[in-house]
């Protein structure tokens, strides 16, 4: 691919985007493992039981922590780092900050996985960061909000391209989201209003942060790889400011029949189906970009761009009916939420990192892919497993909701759930075995020798 | 200047839809449940402590060294100290990933647990932050005080499979100190003192139901 199809580039800290993607992986491959063990207690089979350090409880943690701000956040930043000089035109606030941001996350990441293997985790779901990290993460939302806003904001003199919404939105609102959701539930609000304010943290975590990030870069990646404009501009402003406008609304969503208010379940219910309505036409708009061209989807990144955003409208209706208080009843609590979130993080979002890095990943290092079929493999696996595991947890999600509604007895439901589990464990190997093929083959690009007639520095090997 | 229209700018988006959009709800789902709940005080833990529960007691005399060695004398302020300590192990284990703190109600849930969940029972210091939970592998716990001994709980944190044979949860050995001598069972340690106190606290404020009528399959042991 040639440099031509971008924008004209502005300096870009090439290695800073490098660096952030192996980082990315490197926790990627730790959620993988930690998910992979925390499911063999399902089935009683857990490698390290009797180890404190390793309690399944706590490597669950380290699960989901690791694939939202190691995976997710590590690679969005690279992302970021790549996307945003070339959109404004403008380098980023500062190079000597952005390196510090990328060893802060680091360490705050290190540190988080330790607190909680360590048991001094948060009751927070999502936030489980232990207290005594909490500030740094704060001081660093502010500083990544910084370094990123003076870009986009010296190019707010001529109309913003709708990424940069996405973007400089995301910080602010994590920001406060991060205080509100860590302090006020821990020191001030107990019971039913501390639930109220978990159930937004919760749920603006995924979509404050991620959600709009994610929107961004596909909003820049898809318009330049298809070198088409996106199709309609005013759909993308319907889409972002129903998005900005019914999110933050329905976080009370995760604890419906509790004894929060019924005011706020039932707004919540309300505003969970308008944010699923509008954010359709963010689909619509995409699919409406892509069409009639049918041959771009040879192209790996658009294919795993466009399956991402697929799961994406699959997860959207999926939660307009799955948020209303009748169907509440039989599937919380049950593994139904568990597949849901699986599609959410990895399906969506997890493809759509996976396309950008496949897309990147040669420019970074200067050489071609050491096996593009590998890259293949990669995606046929990553999409079957999860559509696999997808289907699983909800079946299993059904069948608890009923067996425990018939007043069985509990144990049954963990009998009956017993096939479901084992085929969870089966498809989370299969995306497992994609991601090693995937990491081998960064590992032999990065290693390779500089095709002739290039002088860039060798990156450092990747190891994962 | 090319023209901007006032949604496209850049403190549009930052100050309505960030900031403004955000507190809009902070003011519905964090503030106003926040003034609603707190019509009824929150509880401290020494509050709580004054009466300590029975098997609070049953496990001073069910272990009396490890008991005394880790708490002392059964009283109310052994009880505090107990209950803090459980409930952070409640935390740090992730047994709140798990296991929920509301019977809801649907789904017979109060023929399955007991009484529906009523927000004065989470206006407690304990509940801050709130572990209401979201997911059930296990059974829900706000009902459990009393619904099983103490020295079933031992042997249920130590291998829950000896209890429950299909359980899917974790041991705890971590909970038990090693046997003094070879063949005698392992003796809980502060730690399992206090998370078995602290389950057989939850819920102990609630007065007890009438027998559940349960079809007949599931009223076999």
């Amino acid at each position: 691919m040639s440099e031509s199809q971008y924008p004209q580039p502005a300096p870009v800290e090439t290695r800073l985007v490098f660096w952030y993607f192996v980082a990315g992986m490197v926790y990627f491959a730790i959620a993988l493992l930690a998910g992979f063990f925390f499911s063999l207690q399902f089935l009683n089979h857990y490698p390290f039981a009797g180890i404190e350090w390793l309690s399944p409880g706590r490597v669950r943690m380290l699960h989901t922590n690791a694939v939202a701000y190691g995976f997710i956040l590590n690679c969005f930043l690279g992302a970021l780092h790549w996307v945003v000089p070339r959109l404004t035109r403008y380098p980023v606030a500062s190079r000597g900050l952005s390196w510090f941001i990328f060893w802060a996350v680091q360490a705050i990441v290190l540190a988080t996985a330790f607190g909680l293997l360590a048991g001094h985790a948060q009751a927070i779901e999502w936030g489980e960061t232990p207290l005594y990290v909490d500030p740094f993460v704060v001081v660093g939302l502010i500083l990544m909000g910084i370094n990123f806003s003076v870009p986009i904001f010296k190019a707010s003199r001529k109309p913003l391209y709708v990424s940069l919404w996405y973007f400089s939105v995301a910080f602010v609102w994590t920001t406060l989201n991060y205080v509100m959701g860590n302090f006020i539930p821990q020191f001030f609000t107990p019971g039913a209003a501390g639930a109220a304010i978990v159930g937004l943290f919760i749920h603006d975590l995924v979509g404050l942060l991620v959600t709009p990030i994610g929107w961004g870069l596909m909003y820049y990646f898809v318009p330049v790889i298809l070198k088409k404009p996106i199709w309609s501009h005013a759909v993308s402003l319907i889409g972002f400011w129903g998005l900005a406008f019914f999110y933050p609304l329905q976080g009370v969503h995760h604890f419906f029949w509790s004894t929060i208010p019924m005011f706020a379940q039932y707004s919540a219910v309300v505003s969970t189906i308008g944010v699923e309505v509008v954010v359709m036409t963010v689909f619509v708009n995409f699919v409406a970009t892509v069409r009639g061209r049918g041959e771009a989807f040879k192209q790996l990144p658009i294919r795993w761009f466009y399956t991402g955003i697929v799961f994406y409208m699959i997860t959207c209706a999926q939660c307009a009916y799955q948020a209303l208080l009748t169907t509440q009843k039989i599937i919380h609590f049950t593994d139904w939420v568990v597949g849901h979130a699986h599609l959410v993080m990895f399906g969506v979002f997890g493809f759509w990192i996976l396309g950008i890095v496949t897309e990147l990943w040669p420019r970074l290092t200067g050489r071609p892919w050491h096996n593009p079929s590998l890259n293949t493999a990669h995606y046929w696996l990553s999409t079957a497993g999860m559509l696999i595991m997808f289907v699983d947890l909800l079946a299993a999600g059904v069948l608890q909701g009923y067996l425990w509604q018939s007043l069985a007895p509990w144990e049954q439901s963990l009998v009956a759930s017993v096939p479901f589990w084992a085929w969870r464990t089966a498809s989370g190997l299969m995306i497992i075995a994609g991601q090693v093929l995937f990491f081998y083959n960064m590992w032999r690009t990065a290693a390779a020798p500089l095709p002739a007639a290039e002088t860039k520095p060798v990156p450092e090997p990747v190891t994962v | 200047m090319e023209q901007r229209p006032v949604i496209e700018r850049f403190a549009t988006v930052t100050l309505v839809a960030g900031v403004g959009f955000f507190g809009l709800s902070v003011l519905l789902f964090a503030w106003l449940p926040f003034q609603l709940t707190r019509q009824v005080p929150m509880v401290t833990v020494e509050e709580i402590a004054k009466q300590p529960i029975p098997e609070f007691y049953d496990l001073a005399r069910r272990y009396p060294e490890q008991f005394m060695k880790y708490f002392g004398e059964p009283n109310s302020e052994s009880y505090a100290r107990a209950l803090r300590m459980g409930r952070d192990i409640y935390i740090a284990e992730a047994c709140w990933h798990c296991h929920s703190q509301f019977v809801r109600p649907v789904s017979n849930e109060d023929i399955r647990f007991g009484r529906v969940s009523y927000a004065a029972e989470h206006q407690n210091e304990l509940q801050l932050p709130q572990l209401l939970g979201t997911r059930r592998v296990g059974p829900d716990l706000i009902r459990s005080a009393g619904k099983h001994g103490n020295d079933w709980h031992a042997a249920h944190f130590y291998e829950p499979r000896w209890v429950v044979p299909t359980s899917v949860m974790p041991s705890y050995k971590w909970f038990f100190d090693p046997p003094a001598k070879p063949g005698d069972p392992p003796q809980p340690n502060a730690r399992g003192l206090a998370i078995i106190n602290y389950v057989q606290w939850l819920g102990s404020w609630a007065e007890p139901l009438p027998p559940p009528i349960l079809p007949a399959q599931a009223a076999q042991p």
